[in-house]
């Protein structure tokens, strides 16, 4: 990636807890301007301390991180004020009311007072007719919500997202993959944590995958999918069949035991042209073909197959 | 400057005791007008004077400067250790905040609400008992000093607590003692000679006894020596703030 192009960029970026535990491992990153990036790993993998480094949370003990240009240690004013952090853990200052909150939220990072703003945002996360409530008083779901507030009440450049829709029900992560896509379209960049693979397939331009401190792999997602996505091909035939005819031996083809249906699996790398030619040929043999379904394998497969490996 | 920054922390500080007056100024108000009650108008009657002060108003600069002290410390230490129990800490962290900043936001809240506090009581010892104020620049003077002072002290307290427990055994092990032997009630003259020198060493008498020559222009140590050593004891909260921020003490893994 053109060194242009990148908005942050981590370079050798290590953590060795106090205990001893090395929880990063000399990391690399570039993040593109403008993109929704999704960094997708187990539970321990490191995730949120390698966002806790960049939002100046947690010391790194090697390399350097900067953001938009701006040394995130040397020159953290420049740094943080592009960046917006919603964490992981439902806090909140119980007492306070969402107005006062997201009030305070954008004078600690330096700006001045804007209504105007604080309400757009307010309105865009529903929370605009609870503005006057205490914290205290909202569900979960409200709460990431106040906490998303927050973080974009200082208009930052940046969005960290730490596992954003953890433990949040399906209607909340529609809406928030709605804000995420608005957000992007408003030009900020936005770096989400998740194990919900699901997410990372449905939100991401690029996907980074961490296990155990290391940075197993970095990719487009679509080219992810397609160099490591399974597809599937079944077809249920007319009439059950004892075995394949020989002719179709160059195919990795698969009989089901009763004879009933044909499974064809292939990856990105295969030319999907073989398809309507295995099709000609069956019906050329005399297996008259019913009904037929595709597959494709999810990134929850992807994942589980390279980080499995890995063990 | 981030003057957004100090501004946002300070109000919310001020609106945390909003929401507590009754247990931040009522209480010790109330608690005061007791001893004032106990000490100053039953005691204090059969009482000689000291100095040439009646005991009742004698009582006045001691009491309010040990309220104002354990208060600061309380109030401070409170306020940096609820965020960093609760978590919310993590956005004054990631803030383009530098210490300074954020020292000023926090000490500069809870040395408001000591001064807010000592003022509340001078008008209602005034109540109780007669008293003059010889000084009030100096009053004015050693009542901020103070207030900030141990404000600082108190939000060191609260980065180095770990617990409810520890952030209460400092004011009440440490603090309440050296307070209560620190000539609040007393003049140190009225001691043996060998305890007398043995409470120099305590810092809260050079507060107590500065505090009181700003009212009626006698004390048991030189002023000078007590604005010295108050300023010192500044200096030393404000050098360990800095080494804390420096380091990253309890606040940056
Ligand atoms: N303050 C800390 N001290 C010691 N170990 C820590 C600390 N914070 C996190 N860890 C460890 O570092 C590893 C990575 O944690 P984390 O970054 O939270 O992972 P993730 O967000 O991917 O679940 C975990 O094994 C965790 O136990
Ligand atoms: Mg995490």
């Amino acid at each position: 990636m053109n060194p242009a192009d990148a908005i942050i960029q981590i370079e050798g970026v290590g953590k060795t807890y106090a205990s001893g535990f090395q929880a990063l491992q000399a990391l690399d990153l570039s993040i593109r301007r403008g993109e929704i990036f999704a960094l997708l790993g187990p539970n321990g993998a490191g995730k949120t301390t390698l966002i806790g480094i960049v939002c100046g949370l947690v010391k790194p003990t090697s390399g350097r991180v900067l953001a938009d240009g701006h040394d995130i240690r040397k020159d953290y004013r420049r740094a943080r004020e592009k960046i917006g952090l919603v964490p992981q853990e439902l806090t909140t200052d119980v007492f306070e009311s969402v107005w006062a909150t997201v009030r305070f939220s954008r004078g600690l990072f330096g700006k001045a007072p804007d209504d105007a703003h604080l309400e757009r945002v307010l309105r865009a996360l529903s929370l605009w007719d609870k503005r006057d409530s205490k914290i205290a008083t909202l569900s979960g779901g409200m709460k990431r919500r106040v906490l998303i507030a927050k973080a974009l009440a200082h208009e930052p450049e940046i969005l960290f997202l730490d596992e954003p829709t953890a433990g949040v029900d399906v209607e909340l992560r529609r809406e928030m993959w709605a804000l995420v896509r608005g957000l992007r379209e408003q030009g900020v960049t936005v770096i989400l944590t998740t194990h919900y693979i699901e997410e990372a397939e449905e939100m991401a331009d690029r996907i980074g995958v961490i296990d155990r401190g290391e940075l197993v792999l970095v990719e487009d997602k679509a080219v992810l999918m397609q160099r490591l996505g399974q597809r599937q091909l079944t077809l249920f035939l007319q009439r059950p069949v004892a075995a394949l005819p020989p002719e179709l031996a160059e195919y990795r083809l698969d009989l089901a035991a009763d004879g009933s249906r044909i499974v064809y699996r292939f990856d990105g790398k295969d030319d999907p042209g073989t398809i309507p030619g295995l099709l000609r040929r069956l019906l050329a043999s005399g297996i008259d073909v019913r009904d037929l379904q595709t597959r494709q394998s999810s990134l929850e497969e992807i994942f589980v197959g390279l980080v499995g490996a890995r063990r | 400057m981030n003057r957004h920054a100090i501004w946002a922390i300070y109000r919310f500080e001020m609106a945390r005791t909003g929401r507590t007056l009754l247990q931040s100024i009522a209480a010790p108000v109330i608690s005061t007008s007791l001893y004032f009650i106990v000490f100053g108008a039953a005691i204090g009657a059969r009482m000689e004077q000291i100095d040439g002060v009646s005991y009742g108003a004698f009582l006045v600069p001691g009491l309010i400067m040990l309220a104002v002290l354990t208060e600061s410390i309380s109030n401070a230490s409170f306020g940096i250790y609820m965020p960093r129990y609760s978590g919310t800490i993590y956005e004054v962290l990631s803030a383009p905040v530098s210490f300074v900043e954020i020292v000023i936001g926090y000490v500069g809240a809870a040395a408001t609400k000591s001064v807010i506090l000592g003022s509340i009581m001078l008008l209602t010892a005034r109540l109780f008992v007669d008293f003059t104020i010889l000084h009030p620049f100096w009053m004015a003077g050693f009542l901020v000093l103070t207030s900030v002072t141990f404000s600082l002290f108190g939000f060191i307290i609260g980065i180095w607590a770990q617990g409810f427990e520890r952030l209460q055994i400092v004011p009440t092990m440490i603090v309440t003692p050296l307070a209560f032997l620190g000539g609040s009630f007393y003049s140190i003259t009225m001691l043996p000679p060998f305890w007398q020198q043995v409470t120099l060493f305590n810092p809260v008498v050079y507060l107590v006894s500065g505090f009181r020559w700003s009212f009626y222009g006698s004390a048991d140590v030189a002023v000078a020596i007590s604005f010295g050593m108050t300023c010192l004891f500044l200096l030393a909260c404000l050098l360990v703030v800095w080494a804390i921020f420096r380091t990253g003490y309890r606040l940056w893994p």
